[in-house]
């Protein structure tokens, strides 16, 4: 199924968890958080949150700034 | 010797050792900006929640990690309270700090801050158990209602973000500090030291800057300026300075 991870597109499997697209993009394991649709998903929901067709992902980390 | 920081900074309960707090936006590598944050003294040090990218990673919390200073996540570029709340959940998230510096700005041109929006955001950050240090305008009455809802400081610019023109009204920010229960924390417009050092005269807490470091010609120098500046300041603060006077008062005995 196609997601949206930070704004590119990607083919995941229909079972694909937060954790298969973090994977997805070789995300770090630490300093990351994670909204899909709008919404934060918890570290410890990773594994087990199941995306939908089309979600958006997005994975934010800190950067120079302020 | 160490006489003027003789009274610890305390936000939210948080011990803050230094009241010299610094952004790491505008540097033009990491390496500049350790030299400059070391040159600072400062023990916390804001960031900006950005979509990952493979590149950078997570350069920057490595490097405060690597320093021990405390990480502050902005929310810089949100426009909207919810914007706001999404970004200060995620920064907790991935930062595992209750901490958040909120931005919420009202349009690119001025970055001054929406004080409606920002109100909101406020309210339900407080509400979802942050520490929240709002950027604010210079406006007593909304530094009053920012803490009402329970702020753990309140952040008054002195002038826009990154403008370098100082404080433009002190006069507001006395205000705020005379009626505030909260710290006071002069956050952006500062361009060099003696603005970060009025702003500890006029009885604010802290002072926050970034970019009058990371894009001076010389960060570290500055860094270090900016460190006696807000010590210097704080000092002649508590230590009572003269009234003014109108005419001259002679220093050396008169002549018999």
């Amino acid at each position: 199924m196609k997601v949206e991870i930070n704004g590119a597109a990607h083919d995941l499997a229909d079972e694909a968890t937060v954790a298969d697209a973090l994977a997805a993009i070789e995300a770090p394991g630490k300093g990351i958080a994670v909204a899909v649709d709008g919404q934060v998903v918890r570290r410890a929901d990773w594994a087990s949150t199941r995306l939908a067709a089309n979600a958006a992902v997005e994975v934010l980390t800190a950067v120079q700034g302020g | 010797m160490d006489v003027v920081q003789d009274e610890t900074l305390v936000v939210g309960g948080r011990k803050i050792g230094s009241r010299l707090i610094t952004g790491t936006g505008g540097a033009a590598n990491l390496e500049v900006l350790e030299r400059a944050l070391v040159a600072s003294g400062t023990t916390l040090t804001t960031v900006a929640m950005r979509r990952i990218d493979a590149r950078t990673g997570t350069g920057v919390l490595d490097l405060l990690r690597r320093l021990g200073i405390e990480v502050l996540p902005n929310t810089a570029g949100c426009r909207t309270a919810a914007e706001a709340v999404l970004t200060a959940r995620l920064a907790r998230e991935a930062l595992e700090t209750d901490l958040v510096k909120l931005e919420v700005v009202a349009d690119e041109r001025t970055l001054l801050p929406d004080p409606i929006e920002l109100l909101d955001a406020a309210e339900q950050l407080v509400d979802d158990g942050f520490t929240v240090l709002p950027y604010t305008n210079d406006d007593p009455v909304l530094a009053r209602k920012l803490e009402q809802v329970g702020c753990a400081a309140v952040m008054p610019l002195g002038s826009p973000i990154g403008t370098g023109l100082g404080i433009r009204n002190p006069h507001n920010i006395e205000m705020i500090v005379a009626e505030a229960g909260v710290p006071v924390v002069l956050d952006a417009g500062i361009g060099t030291a003696s603005e970060a050092a009025q702003a500890m005269e006029l009885g604010c807490d802290a002072v926050l800057l970034a970019t009058a470091v990371t894009r001076a010609a010389d960060p570290e120098r500055m860094a270090h300026a900016m460190r006696l500046a807000v010590e210097a300041g704080y000092a002649a603060r508590h230590a009572g300075r003269i009234p003014r006077r109108y005419w001259a008062q002679a220093s050396s005995p008169e002549i018999d």
